[in-house]
Formats: structure tokens, C-alpha cells, sequence
């Protein structure tokens, strides 16, 4: 059987661009394998995925050396519509995935496109609902779908036609925790019984490293690491640190081996090792803060922002918020988490005076600068130096980037244009990001998170609703978690993503809730070391 | 509008026959010109909107439609020389000559103006109840390159409203005077093609064009909402082609205004009305 994805000495360079966004990649994906791809911002993950769908070069034209097959298709002969036979393929943005008005017609599309009779459309959209979970959305509108809901659909007709390999990137980017698991799941599912191989490129590898086969890093569009999950964190430990996953960081840092691909192989090793010493050590620790944070009392002064008893109830639709009752100091970090549709964004709106509550108030002391999930909808104009004055720009370190097209900038840079834009005029009392760290790699992540460490440091609260509990940890002092329209848990960040389950970093998982990031836990794991 | 599947007998009806039956409904009205006959069908409209559950998008487009209704049947006094019983006299007008506003001509555009919410009325219907997607399907049959710029435009519309609502939303989180809307158009239009090159490029991984021929829906059996709609679409149009070549409605609008109600009308009025609203009477099997 010939291989589900070859690739033969693939370079390839978009139009116009200087340098190639794929280098001599050769590639072998064998049919039923489960490959993911790892790699910073622009190493050539997603350029990989759209080569291997036939939209590079037929669609974005560029130059193009070597051979591709997908799915026994060679691109070269093969047109993207024909290659969609054989692969099944989803994009990061959800918005431009779903061509038809209903779910039901979403997913027979694909399969009307292949020519295929009513009875098997029906059966197959009927299968593909299921696998997906998403019968009960069937004969939704898709104008009215979430963007987590939405991922879902697309993914359902990306993967409705049981292709031989399914190329898909950031799939979970946009959902929490909870239906990123599930997800998952279902790519596991899908790989083990339909034998479909999954290419899967994701910033967030703890999620899925698990499930892998193998793990191919990319980095300036050239292959650097192919190896099995295990090879790979070794690997990354010694020449991409910022690929390890936390598990793996903790271990590199608390120097135990083997690198744990798993929550389950790490509690494993450390039980072997301690002879569950550390299990009893850790009980009598309890939750702490993340390091480097002062835990701030409840001062009794006037709020930056207050909500109290607020409602938000849609005119003939969903209650969206349920009596919240939240008071945010100056100069706190807060982490609003909880599943998608939970009311994290709708908070966020209502801080920032886009949407009214039906009940209850909002007591700002100041501004309320908000930054949507998508910073290019602050940039208007056709250079980076008509956006803002150009000491603002200064400022933000951005003046170097002033001729550019803000079209043009990296996702990082976009965003840090998009905060100074918000930030820009009034000071404001508050600053909220919704979503902030969506599709953005570790380096990225750091750099934000001290961004906004230096904001709070000068006095403005900081309110970032996530599902990256990862970041939630090195960020945020308090944590509320909102569940149907409320809070269902507000407390120091160590104590909320100590002990949950899906609201929780991979490192608290492994320690049993002991600490929250992979440094604090290490410094841990040494300690328990010396003690015994 | 966008549309939304609902429990109702027109939206369990394939879309091919619906959108038949809506557009029957609309030309019958066109080949009427009694406000008896017109106000029946008006009627009918708004009790099929209600029967499909969608009556308060018809009437919000009915609604919309009230003031060109109101600039028709202003403007058709005014343009027309026609009629004997002048109401007001304007004097020599530059542009429009000699003007004389006639009741007939006044009557006649209050007869225009109901014909158009009649239509307008048809339409939003047609909108609100006939599965889009379904008609692409049916059309992709008859003209791929058509469907194909259809699907990428009305995949389109929904995206740049989206988009153009989320720059407003960005502009008002800023300090000081958000940036004016015509900004916010432009930004839209100048991302349009990007985003269309977004959609296109999923038709294009989707396999949309990889069979040069759609596959026919046969095989699908014709329910009984599929066969009320035809034989409803069919009887409309049976009787408004008999009542037309048979002058029923008697009406004249020139020289003098004419529109003599008599049992013959007021029946045709019903049966027109009866015929459209039948098949939202069978309520079974309408769900999915």
C-alpha cells in the first residue's frame, strides 16, 4: 500500500517571498500512522499542510520543487478538488470553513462533491454526526454555531468522506479544554478503527503527544527532528526548549529521566522513583502560588471594576449571565476560564461597555480598554505608522515596523500592534484580552505574559479570559472560573488550577495539584530529593 | 435575512417545489389587479408566513417595504395622465409639464403599492423558508460556474458582516472618537478578498468541482408537503391563467376607476387564498 503522505525533497516559496517557506522536506507518513507536527510561528507547519492538500501551488501559486503524493495523489498532476478525496483537511479559522447554511448541508457537501448518491450522503453525514458528536447540531444554522462548535463541523466535513489521511492544523485551537480532549479523542478514535492517518500540527503538544506516533519539529521550513514522542522531548530538551512540553520541562529541570510523554507515564516514573515518598510529601504541601507572585488580600478600596448581581438575558434567547458578583483591584492579574459559550467573552464585553446587562451594575473607576480574540480588527489603515502616533509606536517597540503593512506582521506582532492601539490615549483602569494566546507559540507566550506583568505592575488590572491554563498559571494571581453564566470558583490561581481536572496545567497534574508550573515543580521534586 | 429550519409544512418541502410555490404565489399577484383580489393574497402571505413560523420576519419585511410602498403610489399620480376625475391641480411643473393629480391615477397607485408588498411579502417568504442550500444543489445541476460564484457569495455575505461587526465592535473599545464608519467599510472591502480567497480555498479542499456533474437527489421520495406544494403551486397558477383570460375581476383602472365586488370576486378571492393555504393544513412529518 502506498504511503498516505510522501514527500520527496519538497521546497517551496510563496509569491513575491524572499525566503522559502519549506526547505527540502522529505517526508513519509505510512497509512494509519498518527504524525504531529511541531515548530514556533512561521516554521512551515501550516505550509506543510496546505502542500500536502494541493492548495500549494495549485491555489497560491509560488515555486514549487519536488514531489508531493497525498494519498497516493501526486500534487503536481492532481488539482486540490481531487486530492479532497483522498484527504480530509482543516484550517485554523473556523469563520471560512463552513461554505453551506445548515450542518446537515456541511457535511454532504463534500460528499455530494465526490459524486456520491443521496442514500451514501445520507449515511455518511448520519456517521460523521455521530463521530463528531454533533448530531444534535445537524439541522442548526451554521450563522448560529460557536466558533468552538463550528471547529467541530468542520472537522466533521473535512473527515465525513473517511479519507486516508486527515491533515489538520490547530484543530483545538479555538476550544477549551474539555471539547479539546474530546476532540482528540475522536482523532484517536478515527486513527485507530479507521485506520486514518492524522497529520495534526499544534502549538500546545502536551494535548496531543500522547496520541502521536511520531513527532516531526519543523523550523525555517526544514525538518530538524523525526523521531517517536520519547525522542522527540529529548531532542527539544537539548536544542528547543520552547518545544518541551511542561511535563518534559518539569523533568529536564528536576533532572529525571525518561521524559514523560504523558500525565500517566510521569506519575508512573515518579512513583517508581520515590516509592510514593513524594506522594505523602505532597499531600502536606497543598496548593501555592505560581513563583514570583504575592498573594494581594482583598483590599477594602474602591475597584478598578465591580460587577454586582449582573444578568445578561438574550431577548428571546439564552441567559448568558447569571447574577455575577466580581470586584477587581488595581493592578490585579485575573484569569477568567470556564468552557466555551460559559459567558467568558460576553464578561468581557459588558467590562468594556460593548453590551448592556439586563440587570445589575458595572462600577468602573476609569477606562476599560479591551482587546477581542482578533487583534487585526483594530488596524484600519495601510501602514503600521498610520495606526498610532509615532511615540506610541516607540513605545510599544514597534517603530521599527512603521512602513509595514499591518496585514504583513507576524501573529506576535500583530498583537502587541492591536494592545498598543487599545492602550493608546486615556490610561486605562483595566485592560481585558479575550483569548490572547490563541495559535501563539511559548516564545510568544512569554513575551505577552511579560507585557502584561509590567501593565499590572504599574497599576491597570488585568483580566484575560483563556483556555490556556498553562499561561493562566505564569499570569495570573486570581482565577474565576465561570460555569453556565457564573462564578463557580474565585481564588488564588494556585488553589483553582491546583485541583481540577481539565482546568488544570499539565505540571499540577503531575505533582497532584503540589504546583502549578513546570519550575516551581522541579524546585519541588529537588527538594523532595534532598529531604529524603 | 438568513434562513432557519423550522417545524412547518413549507420548510419540510423540498426546496425546488417551495421555492416554486413562492414564486407562483408572486406571479399570480401580478397577474391581478383588484384590491379585493390583491388584499386576499396579501392576506394568504401573511397567514403562510404564520403557518411557517416566520411571520415576524415577513412582517419586519413588510414593515421595510411600507415606505416605497408609500413612494409608489405617490409617484403613479404624479407621472400618470391617465383618469377623468381630477383631484388637484399642480399648474405647468418643469421636468413634468401640465399636472393634474387624477382619483384614478391616486387609486391606481395605491394598487401598485399593494401589489409590490404582495410580492416583497412572497419573497421574504421564499427567504425565510426555502433551504438555500438545497436550491444550490438544484441549480449546481443546471449551471456549475453559477453555483460556484453563488456559493462563494452567499458564503461571503454572512463572513464580511461578521467581520464588519467585529472592527465596530474593536473601534469602540478604543479611547476617544471610534474611527468613522466609512473606515470600517473600507477595512472590510480591502480584507473581502482575503477572506474570499479563504472560502474559496476550503470550496476547493472540500472537493467542491471534482465531480463536474452533482449527483441528481434522485432516489429522495416526494413527501407529502412536496406534493401539497405542487399541487397548490399548480393550482394557483390554473386558476389565476383562467381568471386572467377570463376577465373575472372586471377591474378598470382609466378612464374612471372601476372595481365592482361581486360574488364571482369575492370567491375568487377565497379559493385563491384556500389554494396557497391548504398544505400548511397537514402538520404531520414536519419536524426533521
Amino acid at each position: 500500500m502506498s504511503a498516505a503522505l510522501l514527500l520527496d525533497r519538497v521546497s517551496y516559496r510563496y509569491p513575491g517571498a524572499a525566503t522559502p517557506a519549506l526547505r527540502d522536506v522529505d517526508l513519509r507518513v505510512a497509512p494509519g500512522e498518527f504524525v504531529v507536527l511541531a515548530g514556533g510561528s512561521g516554521s512551515g507547519k501550516s505550509t506543510l499542510l496546505r502542500a500536502a492538500s494541493g492548495l500549494v501551488p495549485h491555489f497560491h501559486g509560488g515555486e514549487f520543487t519536488g514531489r508531493l503524493e497525498s494519498g497516493g495523489l501526486d500534487t503536481r498532476t492532481h488539482e486540490p478538488a481531487q486530492i479532497a478525496a483522498v484527504a480530509g483537511t482543516l484550517f485554523q479559522d473556523p469563520e471560512t470553513q463552513v461554505v453551506m447554511g445548515t450542518v446537515r448541508a456541511e457535511l454532504a457537501f463534500p460528499l455530494e462533491n465526490r459524486g456520491l448518491g443521496a442514500a451514501a450522503v445520507a449515511r455518511g453525514v448520519e456517521e460523521a454526526a455521530l463521530a463528531l458528536g454533533i448530531a444534535p447540531l445537524l439541522d442548526r444554522s451554521t450563522h448560529a454555531l460557536s466558533g468552538g462548535e463550528l471547529q467541530r463541523v468542520a472537522l466533521g466535513a473535512a473527515l465525513a468522506g473517511r479519507p486516508r489521511v486527515a491533515l489538520l492544523d490547530e484543530p483545538t485551537s479555538q476550544l477549551d479544554p474539555v471539547a479539546g480532549d474530546e476532540l482528540l479523542g475522536v482523532l484517536r478514535r478515527l486513527n485507530e478503527e479507521w485506520g486514518t492517518a492524522v497529520i495534526l500540527a499544534e502549538h500546545r503538544l502536551e494535548r496531543c503527544l500522547s496520541a502521536a506516533d511520531r513527532v516531526v519539529a519543523l523550523h525555517d521550513g526544514a525538518i530538524v527532528c523525526d523521531a517517536d514522542p520519547c525522542g522527540f522531548l529529548d531532542w527539544a530538551s537539548v536544542h528547543a526548549p520552547e518545544l518541551q512540553t511542561p511535563g518534559a520541562r518539569l523533568f529536564s529541570l528536576a533532572g529525571r529521566r525518561p521524559l514523560p510523554v504523558s500525565v500517566k507515564d510521569a506519575r508512573r516514573t515518579l512513583a517508581a522513583d520515590d516509592a510514593g515518598r513524594l506522594d505523602l510529601a505532597m499531600r502536606g504541601q497543598g496548593a501555592r502560588e505560581p513563583s514570583g507572585r504575592r498573594r494581594r488580600r482583598r483590599a477594602r478600596v474602591e475597584p478598578a471594576l465591580a460587577f454586582s448581581s449582573l444578568w445578561l438575558e438574550q431577548k428571546g434567547g439564552a441567559t448568558v449571565l447569571r447574577g455575577v458578583d466580581l470586584a477587581v483591584a488595581a493592578g490585579e492579574r485575573i484569569a477568567l476560564m470556564g468552557r466555551n459559550g460559559a459567558g467568558k467573552s460576553t464578561l468581557l464585553r459588558v467590562a468594556a461597555g460593548l453590551v448592556d446587562p439586563t440587570r445589575g451594575k458595572v462600577q468602573r473607576r476609569g477606562r476599560v480598554a479591551l482587546l477581542l480574540q482578533n487583534p487585526g480588527d483594530y488596524t484600519l489603515r495601510d501602514r503600521v505608522g498610520e495606526e498610532l502616533p509615532a511615540g506610541a509606536l516607540a513605545a510599544a517597540g514597534l517603530e521599527q515596523l512603521a512602513d509595514r503593512h499591518p496585514r504583513d506582521l507576524s501573529g506576535g506582532e500583530r498583537q502587541r500592534l492591536a494592545l498598543a492601539i487599545v492602550l493608546h490615549g486615556e490610561r486605562p483602569a483595566v485592560v481585558c484580552l479575550d483569548e490572547p494566546t490563541r495559535g501563539m507559540d511559548r516564545r510568544h507566550k512569554d513575551a505577552l505574559t511579560a507585557l502584561l506583568n509590567g501593565l499590572a505592575d504599574d497599576g491597570t488590572a488585568v483580566i484575560v479570559a483563556t483556555h490556556d491554563a498553562e499561561f493562566a498559571a505564569a499570569f495570573a494571581a486570581r482565577t474565576v472560573l465561570l460555569g453556565d453564566g457564573r462564578p463557580v470558583a474565585d481564588a488564588p490561581t494556585a488553589d483553582v488550577l491546583a485541583g481540577g481536572w481539565y482546568f488544570a496545567t499539565q505540571t499540577a497534574r503531575i505533582l497532584g495539584g503540589a504546583a502549578l508550573l513546570p519550575e516551581d515543580g522541579a524546585a519541588l521534586l529537588r527538594r523532595e530529593v534532598v529531604v529524603a | 435575512m438568513i434562513y432557519e429550519r423550522r417545524a412547518s409544512p413549507l420548510h419540510a418541502a423540498r426546496a425546488a417545489v417551495a421555492s416554486a410555490w413562492c414564486v407562483v404565489l408572486a406571479g399570480v399577484s401580478l397577474s391581478f389587479e383588484h384590491p379585493l383580489v390583491l388584499l386576499a393574497l396579501l392576506a394568504a402571505v401573511i397567514a403562510a408566513a404564520a403557518g411557517a413560523r416566520v411571520a415576524d420576519r415577513v412582517l419586519l419585511a413588510l414593515a421595510f417595504t411600507l415606505p416605497f410602498a408609500v413612494v409608489i403610489s405617490l409617484i403613479n399620480p404624479i407621472v400618470m395622465r391617465e383618469g377623468l376625475t381630477v383631484i388637484a391641480r399642480f399648474g405647468t411643473v418643469p421636468v413634468l409639464g401640465e399636472l393634474d393629480v387624477t382619483a384614478e391615477a391616486t387609486a391606481y397607485g395605491g394598487v401598485l403599492a399593494l401589489r409590490a408588498l404582495v410580492v416583497i411579502g412572497c419573497f421574504a417568504l421564499h427567504s425565510a423558508a426555502v433551504d438555500p442550500d438545497d436550491l444550490l444543489r438544484a441549480f449546481r445541476r443546471v449551471s456549475f460556474r453559477s453555483a460556484l460564484t453563488a456559493a462563494l457569495a452567499t458564503r461571503m455575505v454572512p463572513v464580511l458582516a461578521r467581520d464588519a461587526r467585529r472592527l465596530h465592535d474593536a473601534q469602540r473599545c478604543l479611547a476617544g472618537a471610534p474611527a468613522p464608519r466609512r473606515a470600517v467599510v473600507r477595512a472590510v472591502a480591502a480584507g473581502a478578498l482575503d477572506r474570499a480567497v479563504d472560502v474559496a480555498a476550503t470550496l476547493e479542499v472540500r472537493g467542491y468541482g471534482a465531480a463536474r456533474r452533482a449527483p441528481r437527489g434522485g432516489g429522495r421520495p416526494w413527501s407529502r408537503h412536496d406534493l401539497a406544494f405542487a399541487a397548490s403551486a399548480v393550482g394557483l397558477s390554473l386558476i389565476g391563467a383562467a381568471a386572467y383570460a377570463g376577465d373575472w375581476e372586471a377591474f378598470e383602472a382609466y378612464p374612471t376607476f372601476s372595481a365592482p365586488v361581486d360574488a364571482r370576486l369575492l370567491g375568487l378571492s377565497a379559493v385563491l387564498a384556500l389554494c396557497a393555504l391548504l398544505p400548511f393544513a397537514d402538520r404531520r412529518g414536519v419536524g426533521r
